[in-house]
C-alpha cells in the first residue's frame, strides 16, 4: 500500500489532500482577503471576491507611523504603528540575547565536566513547562514591586531625572522588563534544542583548534558555532515566534507606551463594535513574519518539532 | 607551539549568563509565588506587608464553585482537543505516508496554521463564526439552514475545533516524521508474508510508532493546559464561564479581581498538574531508554 513510488494514487486521495490544504490556508487566505475589504463590504457580504481592493484598512492601522495625512481619517485613534516598533525592538532583542546566553549554556552543559551540571540541566529541562499563566502573578508582583531602583537613591534619582515620570524605577513599564522575562522563558528550549546539535560536533575539530593555541571562547565562536548555525536557525525562529506572538505577560508588564500588537489586537476585540477591516490588517501584519519564517524555513521548523518531541 | 589550556573557571563562565537570567526571572519568580500563595496579597502591596494566612487560599478554591468549573473546562477542554487531534493527526500521517511529489510544500502549508500568533488566530476564528457576519452562519443561511449561535451556547465545541485546526497538524508532523524513520526491514518482512494494508498498520506501524506517539501525545496534552490567547480573543472565558479555561482564570483572578494570593494557590494547582505530566513523560522516556539498552545488550550477547 505505502511506499510503492510508481502506484498511481487514487483521485479521491488528491481530493483529500486538496481538501486539508483548503482547510489549513482558507482562515488566514480569508483574513487576508478581508483586510483589504472596507466594513461595508464585509458586514454587506458582498461575496467572495468581487470587490474594491483597497489599502485603507493599513493606512487606518498604522496612520501614527505613516509620513503622510489621511483623508478618512479625522485622528489617529488606533496607534499600531508604535505597537509594530514595540513588539520588533521587543522580539529581536530578546531572540538575539537568548541565542547568545543559550548557546554558550549548551556548549557547557555538552562538553564540560563541572559542579552542578546534572542540577543546571535537570532544571532547565524541568522549568521548560512552566506556562507564562503560571508567571503572571510573580513576575507582575516583582516587576511592578520588588525589582525596581528606589528614586531616593543615586542612580534612580539619575534616571528619573533623565527619563522623567514618577516614583521608583521599576523593571514593569520598559521594554527590558518584557524582554528579561521573554529570555528567561525561552532559554530553557534554546538550551536544550542547542544542546543536541552541539553533541554532533566532531570533538576532534575543537581539539585540532586547541592545539592550535585557541582559548576556549575562541573554539566555542569561531569553530563550534559556525558548523551549528542550522539549530540556531530553528532555535531562532522559535524564539523570534514566541516573544512576537506572545500576549499574557506583555500586556501584564507594558505601560502605555510600550504596548504590543497583540495587545492592541486583543483590546480592540473586545470593543462592542469591531473594526474589522482594520483589525484583520492589522492581524495580517502580525501573521507575516510567521509566514515568511514558514515558507522560506519549514525544514528548520520541523526539525525542531521533531527534536522535541523525539527526544522527549 | 602552546596548547590553551581549559581552565577550571571556563564552563562556570559559559554557564553563569544563562544561570542568573534563569535564577532571577524564573526560580525566583517560582518561589515567589509559592511564598505568595500563603499571604493574603493584593497588587498594590509589596509582599512583606502581606499577612500570612496559611493555606486559606487553597481551601477557599476548593470550596469555590468558579474554579471548579473552570478545572473541569480546562480538563473536557485538554481531553477532547488532544485525542481528536492523535486520532486525526496520526491517521492523515498513516494516509500520506506515500512519496508523492510536492509532500514538502504540503507540509509547510500545513504548519502555517501553528506559526502564526494564537491572538490572531483567535480572531480569525471568531470572524468566522460571527453570528451575522461571519462565514459558517453565511454558508449555513444560503443552502437555506438556520444559522448557529456558534459562540453561544456551543462555545466551548467551537473552541475546541479551532484548537484542533491549529494543532493538529503538530501530531501530523511528528508522527510521519517516525513513520518515515520506522526500519524498512520490518516493513519489508510484513509484505512478503503478505500482510493486508490493515494488518501492516495495526500489527507493524502502530506498535513500533507508540513511543513517539505516547510523547506527542504528553507534549501536546501540557500544551493544551497552557492555552490561552485563542480562548481570550474568541469567547474571553463566556459566556458564563463555559471556557473559563484555568489559564484565563489565573489570569483574570489577579488583574480584574486582583487577589494575588488566590491566583498564586491556582497557578501552583496549575503547576502541579503539568509537573506530574512531565514526570510521567520522563519517566516513560527513561524506561523506554532503558528498554532499548537492555534489548541491545541482549542481542549483542547472542551474537
Amino acid at each position: 500500500m505505502a511506499g510503492q513510488p510508481n502506484d498511481r494514487q487514487h483521485p479521491a486521495f488528491y481530493a483529500l489532500l486538496a481538501a486539508l490544504v483548503f482547510m489549513s490556508v482558507g482562515p488566514v487566505a480569508l483574513m487576508f482577503v478581508n483586510s483589504f475589504k472596507l466594513d461595508v463590504d464585509i458586514i454587506s457580504g458582498t461575496s467572495g471576491l468581487l470587490f474594491l481592493p483597497t489599502i485603507q484598512n493599513y493606512e487606518t492601522a498604522l496612520c501614527d507611523i505613516l509620513p503622510y495625512e489621511l483623508d478618512h481619517l479625522d485622528f489617529c485613534a488606533l496607534k499600531f504603528g508604535g505597537a509594530f516598533i514595540n513588539s520588533l525592538i521587543i522580539a529581536l532583542v530578546s531572540t538575539f540575547l537568548t541565542l547568545v546566553i543559550g548557546c554558550m549554556a549548551a556548549y557547557a552543559l555538552v562538553r564540560f565536566t563541572f559542579m552542578g551540571r546534572d542540577t543546571a540541566s535537570l532544571t532547565t529541562l524541568m522549568v521548560r513547562m512552566v506556562p507564562p499563566a503560571v508567571l503572571l502573578v510573580p513576575v507582575f508582583g516583582l516587576w511592578n514591586n520588588e525589582f525596581c531602583i528606589d528614586k531616593a537613591t543615586l542612580v534612580g534619582g539619575w534616571i528619573r531625572d533623565t527619563l522623567g515620570g514618577r516614583g521608583d524605577v521599576c523593571l514593569a513599564g520598559t521594554h527590558s522588563g518584557i524582554i528579561l522575562i521573554y529570555i528567561a522563558m525561552n532559554l530553557p528550549f534554546v538550551i536544550w534544542i542547542l544542546q543536541s546539535f552541539i553533541v554532533q560536533v566532531p570533538r576532534q575539530l575543537e581539539e585540532a583548534a586547541r592545539m592550535d593555541g585557541a582559548g576556549p571562547f575562541q573554539v566555542f565562536f569561531l569553530v563550534v558555532l559556525p558548523l551549528i548555525k542550522p539549530g540556531l536557525a530553528a532555535a531562532a525562529i522559535f524564539t523570534f515566534r514566541i516573544a512576537w506572538n506572545e500576549y499574557l505577560l506583555a500586556s501584564a508588564l507594558s505601560d502605555r507606551n510600550t504596548k504590543t500588537v497583540p495587545i492592541l489586537i486583543v483590546n480592540n476585540m473586545s470593543e462592542f463594535n469591531v473594526e474589522w477591516g482594520v483589525i484583520m490588517a492589522t492581524g495580517m501584519l502580525l501573521a507575516i513574519p510567521p509566514i515568511i519564517f514558514t515558507l522560506f524555513a519549514s525544514r528548520q521548523i520541523i526539525t525542531g518539532m521533531t527534536a522535541g518531541a523525539v527526544k522527549g | 607551539m602552546r596548547i590553551a589550556t581549559i581552565n577550571r573557571a571556563t564552563p562556570y563562565v559559559f554557564m553563569a549568563p544563562a544561570a542568573v537570567v534563569m535564577a532571577i526571572a524564573l526560580l525566583y519568580p517560582l518561589l515567589y509565588m509559592i511564598y505568595g500563595s500563603f499571604r493574603d496579597w493584593d497588587p498594590s502591596q509589596t509582599i512583606s506587608e502581606t499577612e500570612f494566612v496559611g493555606l486559606k487560599n487553597y481551601i477557599t478554591l476548593f470550596h469555590d464553585p468558579a474554579f471548579r468549573e473552570s478545572l473541569g473546562v480546562t480538563l473536557r477542554f485538554a481531553i477532547a482537543v488532544v485525542s481528536v487531534e492523535m486520532v486525526v493527526g496520526v491517521g492523515l500521517a498513516l494516509l500520506l505516508d506515500r512519496s508523492i511529489r510536492g509532500m514538502s510544500v504540503l507540509r509547510t502549508l500545513f504548519i502555517l496554521p501553528m506559526m502564526i500568533a494564537p491572538v490572531v488566530v483567535g480572531l480569525m476564528w471568531r470572524y468566522m463564526y460571527h453570528p451575522t457576519v461571519g462565514t459558517f452562519n453565511r454558508f449555513l443561511k444560503s443552502l437555506g439552514f438556520e444559522g448557529v449561535d456558534w459562540l453561544g451556547q456551543n462555545a466551548l465545541f467551537s473552541v475546541i475545533v479551532a484548537d484542533i485546526w491549529q494543532w493538529t497538524p503538530f501530531i501530523f508532523i511528528l508522527a510521519l516524521a517516525a513513520l518515515q524513520s520506522l526500519p524498512r526491514s520490518a516493513l519489508e518482512a510484513a509484505r512478503i508474508d503478505g500482510a493486508t494494508g490493515w494488518q501492516q498498520i495495526w500489527h507493524i506501524k502502530i506498535p513500533l510508532m507508540m513511543p513517539v506517539l505516547i510523547v506527542t501525545c504528553l507534549l501536546r496534552l501540557i500544551d493544551a493546559f497552557k492555552v490561552l490567547e485563542v480562548i481570550l480573543v474568541m469567547t474571553e472565558g463566556g459566556p458564563g464561564l463555559s471556557t473559563e479555561i484555568l489559564a484565563l482564570r489565573i489570569s483574570r483572578t489577579a488583574t480584574e479581581f486582583r487577589e494575588l494570593g488566590v491566583a498564586a494557590a491556582m497557578s501552583n494547582y496549575l503547576l502541579i498538574l503539568l509537573l506530574l505530566l512531565t514526570a510521567l513523560m520522563f519517566g516513560y522516556t527513561k524506561l523506554q531508554e532503558a528498554r532499548e539498552a537492555r534489548l541491545r545488550a541482549a542481542a549483542d550477547e547472542e551474537s
